[in-house]
């Protein structure tokens, strides 16, 4: 399921980040950021009015906030 | 024999609670500097080992890698790498992690560990860990790291002491130099998260501040509602607080100018002293209080963890005109300063929204506008009341604040369409947790921002106002001439040549004399004026009178308005062209920005006055 569809407030493990789908300075900073593949994430809460987006999520133990573009190339698998 | 202490960096992940380390650790003994060739801030201090002997602390930007996505990153990697030319190399480091936060944090501690430095692990914000619920073995750390580990909380001073003694042993005793082992950032993530997950002691549902105060603040509909309140009280705050300081200045300099002149006898020296100098001086460091009330909103605002939140709401609305939540902050800064604002865009990632929040950062409506808006606002506007609550003079305040807002948005839509083409902007931003800010931290910051602003005015201003001062009073008029002082006056010919441009949008003789030297700073339009009527009534009272009821007497409704309009657009102050230009690393943005300004402003102004005059005003 990617990112961007996921439930708020779910357990998920990150199954494939796309890279290629990404530019690379976002992905670099998604790296930097923590984000592979087997990191827990969680979708915390969606953006403003009837945007919903961006989306901030929590990976390891930190919050971030990304765009629903970005989101989309995170394939995510909910934990039981 | 002097020797240079030792330099020791400190460096860490954005969040980390570096700078309150940083603070604790070096005390109100700061100096800020820029680091040579870029004007990325740089913070030193001394702090002092157990035996007394210095050592030189400097706070590096926060960073998450050694491979730079934004200026001050880059900065941050050439300083550890020894690479910044003319800056040297430090001879330790202090890696700040966020205890609460090791998943994440502990991959940058890897690679600068690996740089083979002497380094010590300051383990920060421990407290903040404790309380959501985690354990952690630091012991067991500095085994897995190879380096010792202090746990710290720097708000409250723990651990300093034996932060330094390490800090002392780890400079005397360098380990024997590591290689520096390439491996992938992939598995040093992994690394990373083997270490913290081993370190973790212990985890139990700690209370989550954070998460719940983000459900409110982040609230789809709550969240927009919670950041226009926050702004609204802010400018309320700005203007509110800030009447009473301004009267105590105010009527500060009125005795000091009323004491030279009893003391003194009539002359050119006692004019330069009340004219020049006080009156130039005193009515822009009259805006302090403003000044400081808006930086402590904006301080607190950083400090506490919710500019970045204010970023999240913000970032769908400024992706309409091609930015994202990344340029709030720095514009919002720009109400302040464009200044610091233009600096704070350094975090921005991608460059193209970075030169573009640049260029538009002047049209956020900065505080030495205010002088400029205050005093032609309380000499044309009625302060009558438009409805309950709602001032006819505040109205118009906020109505220019806008047309600076939306002129900005203007600006960025076009200049991201037609001049860096950028098609997408992006956002990634790490959300800090929520803390309480620290008194003394605020006050510092507070204390550094007053002191650029005073010495601001006391060079720049000073400065120009003593030139403008010059220009005003020579050559004498001749005795008994019909001539005023100020038509006659060197400043008054120059305005001549310059009157004709801009007799079209409705500005008289007067206002194109404080234009030029308003280019020193926007504030010194005002203490021009004053100085210009100053001189002029000389010889009578009305120089006691102050600057509102003369300009009324003088100035056409339209010939205001206008006024108004340009100083809405006109990009005014020096020092804001020059940190353009060092920020863009040459002259062809800040020429872009200046044309493009004095454009906007020149047709603002005359569509305003040739409005008011259709009105017949």
């Amino acid at each position: 399921m990617q990112l961007d569809h996921l439930p708020l407030n779910r357990m998920a493990v990150i199954r494939t980040i796309h890279w290629d789908d990404l530019p690379d300075q976002e992905g670099h900073r998604l790296r930097s950021l923590g984000f592979e593949p087997g990191v827990a994430i969680e979708a915390l809460h969606k953006g403003i009015l009837m945007w919903r987006d961006p989306l901030a999520v929590r990976v390891g133990r930190m919050t971030v906030a990304l765009r629903t573009n970005v989101a989309a190339a995170i394939d995510c698998e909910l934990s039981a | 024999m002097t020797e240079m202490p030792p330099l020791v960096a400190l460096v860490g992940n954005p969040n980390a609670g570096k700078s309150a380390l940083f603070n604790a650790l070096t005390g109100a003994r700061q100096k800020i500097a820029n680091y040579p060739g870029v004007t990325v801030e740089r913070k030193s201090g001394r702090a002092t080992f157990a035996d007394g002997r210095p050592v030189e602390m400097i706070d590096l930007p926060g960073a998450y890698s050694l491979s730079p996505d934004s200026l001050d990153e880059a900065v941050t990697r050439d300083v550890v790498l020894g690479n910044l030319q003319g800056h040297r190399r430090p001879d330790a480091l202090v890696i700040v992690l966020d205890a609460g936060n090791l998943d994440n944090h502990l991959r940058f501690a890897l690679e600068l560990i690996a740089q083979g430095l002497p380094t010590v692990v300051a383990l920060n914000m421990i407290d903040l860990a404790e309380r959501d619920g985690l354990q952690l073995d630091s012991q067991k750390l500095a085994r897995a790291l190879g380096v010792p580990v202090i746990e710290t909380v720097a708000v409250r001073r723990r651990g300093l002491e034996p932060l330094m003694i390490q800090l002392e042993e780890a400079l005397h005793n360098p380990s024997p130099a590591i290689e520096p082992v390439a491996i992938s950032i992939g598995a040093q993530n992994q690394r990373a998260r083997d270490i913290a997950r081993s370190v973790i002691i212990n985890e139990t549902a700690g209370r989550q501040w954070t998460r719940r105060l983000d459900a409110v603040l982040l609230h789809p509909v709550g969240g927009v509602v919670i950041l226009l309140a926050l702004l609204f009280l802010m400018f309320q705050a700005v203007y509110g607080w800030s009447e009473a300081p301004i009267g105590w200045i105010e009527s500060g300099f009125a005795l000091l100018s009323d004491g030279i002149k009893n003391a003194m006898p009539d002359g050119l020296l006692r004019s330069f002293l009340t004219d020049g100098v006080i009156a130039g001086v005193g009515s822009v460091i009259v805006f302090l209080p403003q000044i400081l009330i808006l930086f402590l909103f904006i301080l607190l605002l950083e400090a506490s963890g919710y500019m970045t939140r204010a970023a999240f709401v913000m970032d769908r609305l400024m992706a309409a005109v091609g930015l994202s939540g990344h340029s709030f902050i720095p514009l919002l800064s720009s109400f302040a300063c464009a200044i610091p604002g233009i600096m704070a865009t350094r975090t921005i990632m991608d460059q193209k929204e970075r030169l573009a929040t640049i260029l538009i950062s002047p049209l956020m409506t900065c505080s030495a506008r205010l002088p400029v808006y205050t005093v032609i606002i309380g000499a044309f506007i009625p302060a009558s009341n438009i409805g309950p609550g709602i001032g006819l003079q505040g109205l118009v305040l906020f109505g220019l604040y806008i047309a600076g807002i939306l002129g900005a948005m203007l600006a960025a839509s076009a200049i991201q369409r037609f001049v860096t083409q950028s098609r997408t902007s992006s956002f990634l931003i790490e959300m800090p947790r929520y803390q309480w800010p620290r008194v003394s931290d605020i006050a510092l910051n507070l204390w550094q921002r007053a002191w650029v602003f005073l010495r601001r005015a006391g060079t720049i201003i000073f400065a120009a106002t003593i030139i403008l001062w010059a220009l005003l009073s020579f050559p004498k008029a001749p005795e008994g001439s019909n001539i005023s002082q100020v038509e006659y006056s060197v400043a008054g010919r120059i305005a001549d040549g310059l009157e004709p441009i801009v007799r079209p949008i409705g500005f008289n003789h007067d206002i194109a004399l404080a234009l030029i030297p308003a280019m020193a700073a926007r504030e010194v339009a005002v203490s021009a004026l004053a100085t210009v009527y100053a001189i002029d009534a000389a010889d009578d009272d009305a120089a006691a009178t102050s600057l509102g009821p003369k300009l009324a007497a003088d100035w056409s409704l339209a010939t205001a308005l206008a006024f108004l309009a340009w100083f809405v657009f006109a990009p005014q102050c020096i020092s804001t062209i020059a940190v353009t230009r060092r920020e863009t690393n040459g002259w062809k943005w800040p020429i872009f920005m200046v044309t493009y300004l004095f454009a906007l402003a020149y047709a603002a102004a005359g569509i305003t006055y040739w409005t008011a005059r259709s009105f017949g005003l």
